[in-house]
């Protein structure tokens, strides 16, 4: 039993030993480059799409290893048209909300035909995938739309002052408010934590070992300070970095604490019980498929942000690295399991090879063949771990 | 076999199981679920290896160290969930992965011919060219068994064959099974319904908690030994059910039709009453409660909750109502098996924990506990897969999860399929405790000996329509049978 229970826990920390295995190995490869203040910082602000996209992503995938193949050519899309407004005069906000909009009415698009009639998602996604990318052609004239709106690129963290400013702290080298933010953060986490287990055990509720919770606390909390550490070093907290949070944290609560949360696991463990039990399964799938058109554009935004203008190849390739971040973080291929922290940590790992192999200089087409390979191999442990269980 | 034993990590499946078939017999293999039946067919079938023990055939010691080996051997499974290619016709299914070749290529006219000749040989009424897809489940197990047949198979393993195909059918299949054991084909047969035994049966061993506990002569044991064996106590009481006056009219349906398989169907429930629904599979009882529950769109017919006409079009409709549908297929129909108890139990009550963004988890867990109590579930933890519970645990908590809703009018559509001797009479104490209370259950139930003892009173369907409603005064299985088969 005891080596059951050994074994249990390895599968559940499995991807953040595998997270700290190839963060070393790269600090190992690249003589500890990958942990320098100003690529910590880049892995947030370049990967920004991958956290925003995977957590749509793994709604999608709840509701029954449904897939949205779509997101890349949405991303360019509503960069696009948003870049192409402001090119013209139109305001940021208008702007913004416009490229919201579409991200909505593409999400309406998909999510129509996949939960009304029945069009498997896969095909749905795939000429939206086609569709989309081939309007973000014509949008942009097939050519660079530069971005020059200043509030725009601040707050969607592009250019060079896409950080949240030192209000604390008057130092030109130590950003204050950003360590200050971090050790606000962890008090937060641990007086969370410790509520819950207070909670549960008011309640005569059997709780983890008080061992295993310190230790992932001391982790957890560790790690944020060391971030956090790193990053006031270098130019503080990047505006990126408040819409990951932001997005993480409503959907972890979505995923958890609502109905409609409920329903996307319901639906995705047995779609017949659910009908059965008087939930309209069509608006759960329907739901899953417009918040991802939203949070495709929200992805669009921070990109065009970042890079200050839209190109018509921007976004290729992220419905890959969205679909790969959530099945490395423990989503089933099947649907019913997988969760908004497992996401955090499949993202982090997909984010850290992409930097890692680029720091090391790696050629762009071996860079993929990688990704591809540590796809497969996650997606191997969830299904040999759960032969094992059987 | 002799002395099998299999070792799960942290279990014992097996201990010193030993099971001895004689040729041309039917050998019952009884006892509750969990008791390590599958678990001894699948290391017969090569599915497991066996840690120790020994297998003989007809004198010869053989080792089975996988499928194959098992194949050759003479052994042949049917298994519960039917293992057929829909899309193949039945000559290819029966001929799978050892067609007859002209060449290289199949010869699909040898094997139709073939196969048609297996079929007809055992009179069975079905046309080698047709899709397995178009055929009914008895239709398919028959295919099954030709299948295992066409192998030359001495030894049949047939793990609950009649638990989803209807009276009529179970008949043809006891034809075909002492049809083979005519010719010397021994047989091994899994299955929890009792009366079957004394049909079918030549000798039955009992086995409880991965051990054996003991083999008899059918013809020499009875009903209550059996089960006495199986749940290593006396269970005196199978059955609970005290008899009270119902109350008023609570439900009243008329002329229901869903214009396929129910045609029409006009009943009434009482408050305080079991009803039941009697009648062979594909008679339309389950359809039947669907209209009511408003899963069948568009059906027709009228439905009255305490003398008002309502209009139930939709599942939230028949909730609103305070009517509750335990489904018949559990697994497919009911169960998120890979959610905890706690999630699986108030599905249905969302609501009243999770106001807007807030959620009460106290509550919740409250609620869960409450029908963990009342129907003694046993699960460590309310945090346990439902995957991971017995079949009459797992029932337990779909029936919770419904009373959950506080229904007046609870459905369920077989409750007791699956579910061990122990679970079922404590399902039945619950029904009867759940009446009492003044809640009104119908109960859609194939096993005879089940409606008869549990309900007030009884209605039986045949293709669609009810044909005659029975007292439990005057009900008896001959009785009902006739109204079933008209």
């Amino acid at each position: 039993m005891e080596k059951n229970k050994t074994l249990a826990s390895l599968q559940k920390y499995a991807m953040i030993i595998a997270l700290i295995i190839v963060v070393a190995f790269f600090y190992w490869k690249t003589g500890g480059k990958i942990l320098l203040p100003q690529n910590i910082n880049n892995l947030i602000s370049q990967n920004a799409y991958v956290f925003i996209l995977a957590t749509g992503m793994l709604l999608c995938i709840l509701t029954g290893g449904n897939i949205d193949l779509s997101v890349g050519s949405v991303v360019c899309f509503a960069g696009g048209v948003g870049a192409s407004l402001m090119d013209k005069g139109v305001n940021t906000w208008v702007a913004v909300l416009a490229m919201l909009g579409i991200g909505l009415l593409v999400g309406i698009w998909h999510g129509f035909w996949i939960a009304y009639v029945k069009v498997p998602p896969f095909i749905a996604t795939l000429a939206g995938m086609y569709a989309f990318r081939g309007l973000s052609n014509v949008v942009l004239g097939g050519m660079t739309v530069s971005i020059d709106d200043e509030t725009f690129i601040n707050v969607f963290g592009g250019g060079a002052n896409c950080y949240v400013p030192d209000l604390i702290g008057n130092s030109e080298t130590f950003n204050m408010t950003c360590m200050v933010a971090g050790i606000v953060a962890v008090v937060l986490f641990i007086g969370l934590q410790m509520k819950s287990r207070i909670n549960s055990k008011r309640r005569g509720y059997e709780t983890e070992a008080f061992t295993g919770v310190l230790v992932k606390m001391i982790i957890i909390s560790a790690v944020i300070l060391w971030a956090a550490f790193k990053l006031s070093n270098y130019k503080g907290i990047p505006t990126a970095l408040i819409w990951i949070l932001l997005v993480l944290l409503i959907y972890g609560y979505v995923t958890t604490k609502t109905r409609m949360g409920r329903y996307l696991y319901a639906v995705g463990g047995n779609e017949k019980a659910t009908r059965l039990s008087g939930i309209n399964t069509k608006s759960v799938y329907f739901f899953a498929y417009v918040n991802m058109g939203l949070l495709a554009a929200l992805a669009g935004i921070l990109t065009v942000a970042r890079a200050t203008s839209a190109q018509p190849t921007y976004g290729q390739g992220y419905e890959m690295d969205a679909i790969g971040a959530c099945f490395i973080g423990g989503a089933s291929a099947y649907g019913g399991i997988g969760t908004v922290p497992g996401v955090v940590v499949g993202a982090i790992l997909m984010g850290v090879i992409n930097q890692g192999m680029s720091i090391m200089g790696m050629d762009a087409n071996y860079q993929k063949v990688v990704k591809g390979l540590v796809l497969l191999i996650a997606v191997i442990f969830d299904v040999v771990t759960k032969k094992e269980k059987k | 076999m002799k002395k099998i034993t299999k070792r799960f990590p942290g279990v014992l499946a097996l201990n010193d199981v030993s099971l001895t078939l004689k040729a041309g017999e039917v050998h019952a293999l009884l006892g509750e679920n969990g008791a390590g039946k599958s678990t001894l067919i699948k290391v017969l079938g090569g599915i497991y290896i066996a840690e120790e023990g020994e297998i003989y055939i007809e004198g010869q010691k053989v080792t089975i160290d996988g499928v194959k080996a098992a194949q050759e051997n003479g052994i042949a499974i049917i298994h519960q969930e039917l293992v057929l290619v829909p899309h193949m016709t039945v000559a290819e299914n029966i001929f799978l992965g050892r067609e007859p070749m002209s060449g290289h290529f199949v010869n699909s006219k040898k094997m139709t011919e073939d196969a048609q000749q297996l079929l007809d040989a055992y009179h069975m009424n079905i046309k080698a060219d047709m899709l397995v897809g178009k055929l009914t489940i008895a239709q398919q197990q028959m295919v099954e068994i030709v299948k295992a047949i066409s192998f030359n198979s001495k030894i049949l393993v047939m793990d609950e064959p009649t638990s989803s195909i209807s009276d009529k059918e179970v008949e043809f299949l006891f034809a075909t099974m002492r049809n083979l054991t005519a010719k010397g084909v021994g047989i091994i047969y899994i299955s929890h319904k009792m009366s079957e035994l004394e049909q079918i049966c030549d000798r039955v061993t009992v086995m409880r908690d991965g051990e054996y506990v003991g083999t008899k002569v059918v013809k020499e044991t009875n009903k209550d030994e059996l089960i006495a064996m199986m749940v290593g106590r006396e269970l005196t009481n199978y059955y609970t059910r005290d008899f009270l006056e119902p109350g008023e009219v609570v439900l009243q349906c008329s002329h229901i039709s869903d214009g396929h398989m129910a045609k029409d169907a006009s009943f009434e429930v009482r408050k305080g009453e079991i009803v039941g629904f009697a009648g062979l599979v594909g008679a339309g009882r389950s359809e039947v409660m669907k209209c009511i529950f408003g899963l069948t769109k568009g059906y027709k017919g009228e439905i009255y909750i305490d003398g008002k006409k309502v209009e139930i079009k939709s599942p939230i409709d028949a909730m609103k109502y305070g009517i509750a549908l335990v489904p018949e297929d559990r697994k497919q129909e009911a169960l998120y098996k890979i959610q905890s108890v706690r999630y699986n139990s108030t599905i249905e009550v969302l609501g009243s924990f999770i106001k807007g963004i807030f959620v009460d988890n106290a509550k919740e867990e409250e609620i869960t506990q409450r029908y963990i109590d009342m129907l003694s579930t046993k699960t460590p933890t309310q945090d346990q897969l439902v995957g991971n519970l017995s079949g009459g645990n797992q029932q337990k908590v779909v029936i919770g999860r419904w009373l959950a809703t506080d229904p007046r009018i609870l459905i369920l559509d077989e409750p007791t399929r699956g579910v061990d001797v122990g679970a079922k009479s404590e399902i039945y104490a619950i029904m009867n405790e759940l009446v009492k209370k003044g809640m009104s259950i119908i109960m859609i139930s194939s096993e005879l000996p089940e409606i008869i003892n549990m309900s007030d009173r009884i209605y039986v369907m045949n293709e669609g329509n009810i044909t005659g409603c029975l007292d439990r005064h005057e009900v008896s299985q001959e009785s009902i049978m006739k109204l079933a088969a008209n």
